[in-house]
């Protein structure tokens, strides 16, 4: 008693001194620093395009991606289906702070070339994932807002709310579901330029991968707006797989398939 | 249906792999082996009757097909790629052709890359004309805008390192550019005559060329800087008189060619410059192609991309250059829709700012369902100066429609 007495004495105070921006960002950190080690993976993934009718068509690709420190991951897709766009391939260079760098392989003509980032807020293949929802989450590319504790499915959750420091970015804000026991965030809702509802993301089926990386194995986008839906299934995750820049650098690009 | 015979393909390419690996020393490591490609078919009609002698007055039909093997192994540090094409064209017997695009193998170790066999490589980065690309030959009768391109047997090294990535091409084995037959459109009063083509070099066709690059980004800056050395892959003509018959006959210099490309890319922009200096028996100069592509995202609140295309080409020959990239100018739009049928469209038009000739080009796109494309391609001949390049092919404006089906 004295004891759990004692240490609410000393957390009192640095809760009362944090603003909610603070307590955000804070949640944020923390998310981030627990994914962070990974190293390199890979994985496949495919998409199942939704339209308001329940036609469906699929993309497949495979993904690779590295971690760098101080600085955005960088990933390199590669496009399988539509068998139109087998071999094309996208390589991104995601920065904490400015531009992301984005290059693009076809290969008819085996051509790299290098294209601009603004499309960020663009959709990624037709989905309704855009292409800022893929990029690597840096801390730094937001502001924060801690909400509330909540609790989803008898879950434990922190709500808080972040903001696109990029005016580029299609949204004002993000409402971000976390489980706090994991801190690993389970859904996400978008709010557009004019901050209406947009598009709520779902994470299902998280699995841990060496004992510490939670990946989940779908993402089901819904747009509001539209009645479309994009179901992003994740597999054959492989971590540490020793890649390197030279992994992730023009010349590769120009070799992958 | 469709999921089962890729799956027999599969399994007879990883055999076939199978058998490749014992070939080059049996690894055992995991092999990724499979084949694409596509079946496709055009149709096209041109506007007018042909203007000169010989011409077949009517449409035509092509056919292409294009597979690709790839296999992969040691996690795609070794691979081979093997990509044979065939064009059955029912009017031009000089649009038919059977050729081997790809066919070469690829070793990746640490900072170094070696390929060896028949390969392409794309240099550049403008749209509307590719100055600096000139590793493979052109196959003009393809398409007119050069981005169609033979097989090219190669060696290539190259080194990654901090200062950039180093190229070195060894180029044995000539490819002449194809050229419209007697009875095909988009070609000049007098037929070319491939099978008289004539070399500078005494050694012909098996004259070795030799290019190095250097490629390295900068910041938002993306540079190559080019040296060729070896075979005009763009002939010049002798007028051959032979029984009565007049034919044009391709004579290919040897030149000395020095190339800069450059993007600069910086929020929607893309600064774009291309630029060679060429050293020939015949004729010294310099030619650079240089502008813009700026892109508007999500224009009015749709999910559409609007890119604005302005390129400038200008050829220190003028009015006597071969190519009809001379003095001219080029403004064109590039819309993708980003829909589930990948729709796009390009639309431009090209102008010579000296005599005033005018093309316009439109092509169209979009995935209908399954891996099945509609092409629609429109070609305008406007007001053409006589003193233009494009004086000959002034009546062969068309419309083509294409249907490819990828595997």
């Amino acid at each position: 008693m004295a004891f759990q007495f004692a240490a609410f004495l000393m957390a009192a105070p640095m809760l009362n001194a944090q603003t909610p921006e603070e307590k955000g960002l804070e949640i944020a950190k923390e998310v981030d620093l627990r994914d962070t080690g990974f190293g390199d993976t890979t994985a496949d993934m495919e998409m199942l395009l939704q339209n308001r009718h329940g036609d469906t068509s699929s993309r497949k690709m495979s993904m690779k991606s590295l971690e760098v420190d101080d600085d955005g991951d960088k990933s390199l897709i590669s496009f399988d289906f539509p068998r139109d766009v087998k071999g094309t391939s996208f390589l991104s260079f995601t920065h904490k702070v400015g531009q992301d760098d984005q290059w693009l392989y076809l290969p008819a003509l085996k051509r790299v070339k290098r294209i601009s980032s603004n499309n960020k807020s663009g959709p990624f293949v037709g989905s309704e994932f855009a292409y800022e929802d893929l990029s690597s989450q840096e801390v730094e590319k937001y502001t924060y807002k801690y909400i509330e504790d909540t609790e989803v499915d008898g879950v434990e959750h922190w709500l808080i709310e972040r903001y696109p420091e990029d005016p580029k970015s299609g949204y004002t804000r993000q409402l971000v579901w976390i489980d706090k026991g994991r801190h690993i965030v389970t859904k996400m809702d978008f709010y557009d330029r004019k901050n209406s509802l947009l598009k709520t993301l779902e994470f299902e089926g998280y699995q841990q991968y060496l004992e510490k990386y939670w990946r989940a194995d779908r993402m089901v986008m819904t747009n509001h707006q539209t009645g479309k839906k994009t179901d992003l299934v994740w597999s054959n995750y492989v971590f540490k797989n020793g890649y390197t820049d030279r992994d992730f650098d023009q010349r590769t690009l120009t070799n992958s398939r | 249906m469709r999921e089962s015979l890729f799956d027999r393909l599969r399994i007879r390419s990883s055999v076939r792999c199978g058998y490749l690996l014992l070939a080059l020393g049996g690894a055992s490591v995991a092999t990724a082996a499979e084949w694409s490609g596509y079946l496709g078919a055009e149709v096209r009609a041109y506007e007018e009757s042909p203007e000169h002698v010989g011409q077949d007055n009517g449409g035509l039909a092509t056919i292409v097909f294009e597979p690709e093997f790839y296999a992969e192994w040691e996690d795609g540090y070794q691979s081979i790629e093997f990509s044979p094409y065939f064009r059955w064209d029912s009017q031009d017997d000089e649009r038919s052709l059977i050729d081997i695009r790809e066919l070469s193998y690829l070793k990746v170790a640490g900072d170094w890359e070696f390929r060896v066999g028949i390969s392409k490589v794309f240099w550049g980065v403008a749209e509307s004309q590719h100055l600096v690309d000139v590793v493979n030959q052109t196959d003009l009768v393809a398409s007119l805008d050069g981005e169609e391109k033979l097989g090219q047997a190669m060696v290539q090294v190259v080194n990654i390192s901090r200062w950039g990535d180093f190229s070195l091409f060894v180029l044995p084995g000539f490819r002449e550019r194809t050229f419209p037959g007697e009875e095909g459109r988009l070609r000049g009063g007098i037929v070319v005559d491939s099978d008289r083509s004539l070399y500078e070099s005494g050694e012909g066709k098996d004259h070795v060329d030799v290019a190095l690059r250097w490629f390295k980004i900068l910041g938002d800056f993306d540079v190559g800087v080019h040296y060729f050395r070896g075979t005009r892959r763009d002939p010049l003509f002798e007028l051959q008189v032979d029984g009565g018959e007049t034919s044009l006959v391709p004579y290919y210099e040897q030149m000395d060619q020095l190339g800069l490309d450059l993007q600069y890319t910086k929020e929607g922009w893309l600064l774009k410059l291309e630029a060679i200096a060429r050293d020939a028996s015949s004729e010294d100069y310099s030619a650079a192609v240089a502008g813009f592509e700026y892109t508007f995202y999500g224009i009015f609140g749709s999910s559409i991309d609007a890119g604005l295309l302005v390129e400038g080409h200008l050829d220190e020959r003028g009015e006597d250059a071969t190519t009809s990239f001379n003095n001219d100018i080029f403004v064109g739009t590039r819309l993708g829709w980003n829909d589930e049928a990948d729709t796009s469209l390009v639309a431009g038009v090209f102008r010579d700012w000296k005599n005033d000739s005018m093309v316009g080009l439109v092509e169209f796109e979009r995935r209908l369902r399954g891996s099945m494309k509609l092409e629609i391609e429109v070609q305008k001949m406007g007001s053409i100066d006589p003193q233009d390049a494009l004086y000959p092919v002034r009546r062969d404006s068309y419309a083509q429609i294409g249907l490819k089906r990828h595997f």
